[in-house]
C-alpha cells in the first residue's frame, strides 16, 4: 500500500484515540484498538500528524518535480478595471502586495489590461507598485475570459512572477482559474490571510471554508506562481503617495491570444444603484421579519441614510421581494463590510457563512432567543418596525453634524 | 445534444452544528447531499435536453459512496451516471479535480454543453469549472442567471456580475456555472427513484480516463494544506432591550464613530 497518502503505522499507533479527536473532518476511527483513517473523508489536512505523540501517521510527500522556483521573482497584482475605472479591490491588492514584497525583498507589480489605460498607471504606481505591466488593446477594453487569461499566462510564462494575487470577485474567480490550470499553478480561492513563512518563503495563504466553520493555511511549496485570490473588503486599501515613482512597461502581445470565442452581446446595468454589495462597507440587510415586499422600504431607507448596500436572507429572495444578486449567505454572496446591520434576520447558519467576517454586526429581531444575537455586536431585541426608522432617523442626525 | 452536468457530493452544511463548549464542528450524523449549486445544474441540463432533445449524463469525481448523488440526479431524470473514482485521487486540490474530471470528459467525447454549479458548499473555490474550461480549452461563461437561446451550435446565456448582468454569445461545446437564480430544481418523481435505484451506474478509475499519475491526486495537486483550525468564536456582544427610542440612542451612540467612518 505504498501509493496510499496518508497512513497509520500499525506498529507504532497506541490507539490513544488523540488523532480522533484532532480531525477536523471526523475521518478516523478506531478498530481493534488501531486508528483507521477513511480516505473519503481525509483532506490530508494533517492535524493528526501533527497531535500524534506516537509518529504513527504518516503523509507521503508527493514525488517532486525539479522546478527551478528560484527563476520566479517579484509579487504581481491583477488590476481589475471597469469602463476604465481601477476598482478598490485593486487597491488592496496592492497594499497587501506591498507587504510581501517588503518581507521577500521582491518588486511589486501591477498587470493592467484594458484599452486607453495608459493615463492609468500612474494610480497603480502611487499606490506601491514598482512596475506596472500595461497590455492595451480594443479587444481588453472590458473582461473578456478568454482573451484576459490568455494575456495572462503569456505574461507569467514570460516573466516568471513566485507570487500573483486577484480579487476573488465574479471576475477574479473566473480568470485566474484558468491561468492556474494552464501554467500549472496553485491556486487558493478567497483568502483572507497572507503572510510569508520567514523559513521556507512560502506564500501562508488562510481562508475559510466549510461556510467559514474551519480556516485552512494552505501554501503552494513545489510550484510557481503561487496564485490566490483575496476576499473584498479584508485588507486595507494602499494609500497614495503621490511622490513615488515607478516604470510602466507597455506589452505587445500576438493577435492569436487576444481573440475569443465567447462574445459580449450586451450589457444590462442593475438597476438598484446600492446593489454592489460585495463593495460596501455598511450593509442593511432584511429577512423574513419584514413580513411583506413592501417593507423592504424601511431597510432601503436606512441603506441610503449610511450609504450602504441593501443585503437580504435567502428566506426574502426566495419569497421574491428582492432579486438574488442581493442575497447574503450559502448559496447568495459572501461579504465583508465593516458594518452589517440584519433586519428581521434570524440567523441561520448558512446565512451566518456569508456575513460572519464583518467587523461589527448588529442584529434586529423581535425573537430575543434568534441565533443572530450570539453573533450580534449589538444586538437590539423588539419590533423592528419601530426600530428601524428610529435607526434611521438618528443616523441622519449624527451623519448631518 | 449531448449534455453533461458536473456534481459533487458534500457533506450538508445545514446539519453542521458547532459545539458551544469547544468550538469544533459537531460531525456525527451528518448526511452527504448533493452541493446545492449542483442541483441548478442538474435542472438546467434537463430543461435544455427538453428543448433540444439528446441526452444527459452526471459525472462525479469522488469516493464510491458518491454514486448515491448520481442516483440522486438520475432520479430527477438524468439519463446515464458516470463515477470517477480510485484511491490515486485521494489528495486532490482544484487543479487535479478538474483535471481528472477534464480526462472524463475527453473519454465521453461527445459533449455539447457542460454544466458545473458556480461553486461546492463545502471548499467554495469557484475554480472546478472555469478549471475544466482551461484543461479542454473550451469557451466559458461563469455565473449563468439564465440561459436565452440555445441551439446544437451556439448559447446565449446571462452572467450576474457585481454591477449587472452581461448577455454572452458562446460556441458549443462550452462550459457554463450557473447561480441559483437560473431554476428551481424539480423534485425526483417516484418512477424517477425506482429506476434510478436499479439503474447501472458506470465506474471509471484512473486507468479506464488514462490519468497520468503526475497529475492525479496529492501529486498532481499544486497546493498543500498546512494546517486547519476554528476560527476564534465570536463572542455575542451587548444586548439591548427595552424602550426603542432609549435602545436605538444607545446603540447609535456606540456606533457613531464607526458609521462615520464607513460612510465617509
Amino acid at each position: 500500500m505504498e501509493n496510499e497518502p496518508i497512513v497509520v503505522i500499525k506498529d507504532k499507533c497506541v490507539g490513544c484515540r488523540l488523532c480522533i479527536k484532532s480531525c477536523p473532518f471526523g475521518a478516523i476511527t478506531m478498530q481493534d484498538k488501531l486508528a483507521v483513517i477513511e480516505l473519503a473523508k481525509c483532506t490530508l489536512c494533517g492535524a493528526c500528524v501533527e497531535i500524534c505523540k506516537f509518529e504513527a501517521i504518516e503523509i507521503r510527500q508527493p514525488a517532486t518535480v525539479a522546478v527551478d522556483l528560484s527563476a520566479y521573482r517579484d509579487v504581481w497584482i491583477f488590476a481589475e478595471q471597469k469602463d476604465g475605472h481601477i476598482q478598490s479591490i485593486t487597491y488592496e491588492l496592492l497594499g497587501e502586495g506591498r507587504k510581501l514584497a517588503d518581507q521577500l525583498g521582491m518588486q511589486l507589480c501591477a498587470v493592467l489590461l484594458g484599452h486607453q489605460m495608459t493615463d492609468r498607471t500612474a494610480e497603480l504606481i502611487q499606490r506601491g507598485a514598482d512596475r506596472v505591466y500595461l497590455v492595451d488593446a480594443p479587444e481588453l477594453a472590458y473582461f473578456q475570459d478568454e482573451p484576459y487569461a490568455a494575456v495572462l499566462i503569456d505574461l507569467v510564462r514570460r516573466h516568471k512572477p513566485a507570487i500573483m494575487l486577484c480579487g476573488a470577485t465574479t471576475i477574479g474567480r473566473s480568470l485566474v482559474s484558468r491561468v492556474a490550470v494552464t501554467v500549472k499553478a496553485g491556486l487558493t480561492a478567497d483568502c483572507t490571510g497572507l503572510a510569508i513563512d520567514p523559513e521556507t518563503k512560502n506564500l501562508l495563504q488562510t481562508r475559510p471554508a466549510f461556510g467559514g466553520n474551519i480556516m485552512a493555511t494552505i501554501i503552494t511549496p513545489r510550484h510557481r506562481p503561487q496564485m490566490a485570490t483575496v476576499r473584498h473588503k479584508v485588507m486595507k486599501e494602499a494609500v497614495v503617495d503621490a511622490k513615488r515613482q515607478g516604470e510602466t512597461l507597455i506589452e505587445k502581445v500576438t493577435a492569436e491570444i487576444l481573440k475569443s470565442r465567447a462574445q459580449r452581446v450586451r450589457f444590462v446595468p442593475e438597476t438598484e444603484t446600492t446593489t454592489n454589495i460585495a463593495e460596501a462597507n455598511i450593509i442593511v440587510s432584511g429577512g423574513r421579519g419584514l413580513q411583506a415586499p413592501e417593507n423592504f422600504a424601511i431597510v432601503r431607507e436606512l441603506a441610503e441614510v449610511l450609504g450602504a448596500g441593501v443585503g437580504s436572507s435567502r428566506a426574502a429572495v426566495d419569497a421574491g421581494w428582492i432579486p438574488y444578486s442581493h442575497q447574503v449567505g450559502q448559496t447568495g454572496k459572501t461579504v465583508c463590510p465593516k458594518i452589517y446591520i440584519a433586519c428581521g434576520i434570524s440567523g441561520q447558519i448558512q446565512h451566518l457563512a456569508g456575513m460572519s467576517s464583518a467587523d461589527i454586526i448588529v442584529a434586529i429581531n423581535k425573537d430575543p432567543e434568534a441565533p443572530i444575537f450570539r453573533m450580534a455586536t449589538y444586538g437590539l431585541v423588539g419590533d423592528l418596525f419601530k426600530l428601524v426608522p428610529l435607526l434611521t432617523r438618528e443616523f441622519k442626525k449624527v451623519l448631518k453634524q | 445534444m449531448h449534455i453533461v452536468v458536473c456534481i459533487k457530493q458534500v457533506p450538508d452544511t445545514a446539519d453542521v452544528k458547532i459545539d458551544p463548549k469547544t468550538n469544533t464542528l459537531i460531525r456525527e450524523g451528518v448526511v452527504s447531499i448533493i452541493n446545492p449549486f449542483d442541483m441548478y445544474a442538474i435542472e438546467e441540463s434537463l430543461r435544455l435536453k427538453e428543448k433540444l432533445g439528446g441526452k444527459v449524463t452526471a459525472i462525479t469525481m469522488g469516493p464510491p459512496q458518491a454514486e448515491n448523488a448520481l442516483r440522486e440526479a438520475m432520479a430527477m431524470g438524468v439519463d446515464a451516471g458516470i463515477l470517477v473514482s480510485d484511491r490515486a485521487f485521494a489528495g486532490s486540490d482544484t487543479w487535479a479535480t478538474s483535471y481528472t474530471l477534464s480526462l472524463a470528459l475527453k473519454k465521453i467525447g461527445d459533449y455539447g454543453v457542460i454544466l458545473c454549479g458556480k461553486q461546492a458548499s463545502d471548499g467554495d473555490t469557484a475554480q472546478v469549472g472555469p478549471g475544466i474550461a482551461a484543461h479542454l480549452d473550451l469557451p466559458q461563461i461563469t455565473y449563468v442567471r439564465k440561459i436565452e437561446e440555445i441551439s446544437a451550435t451556439h448559447v446565449i446565456g446571462e452572467r450576474l456580475l457585481e454591477e449587472g448582468t452581461e448577455v454572452i454569445r458562446s460556441p458549443v461545446p462550452c462550459v457554463l456555472t450557473v447561480v441559483k437564480e437560473i431554476n428551481e430544481p424539480r423534485l425526483p418523481s417516484l418512477k424517477g427513484k425506482l429506476a434510478a435505484r436499479k439503474a447501472q451506474i458506470v465506474h471509471w478509475k484512473a486507468a479506464d480516463i488514462q490519468g497520468e499519475k503526475a497529475n492525479l491526486g496529492l501529486d498532481g495537486s499544486p497546493t498543500k494544506v498546512v494546517k486547519i483550525f476554528t476560527p476564534p468564536a465570536r463572542l455575542g456582544g451587548q444586548i439591548f432591550k427595552g424602550e426603542p427610542e432609549e435602545i436605538v440612542l444607545q446603540v447609535v451612540e456606540k456606533l457613531k464613530d464607526a458609521v462615520i467612518a464607513a460612510a465617509s
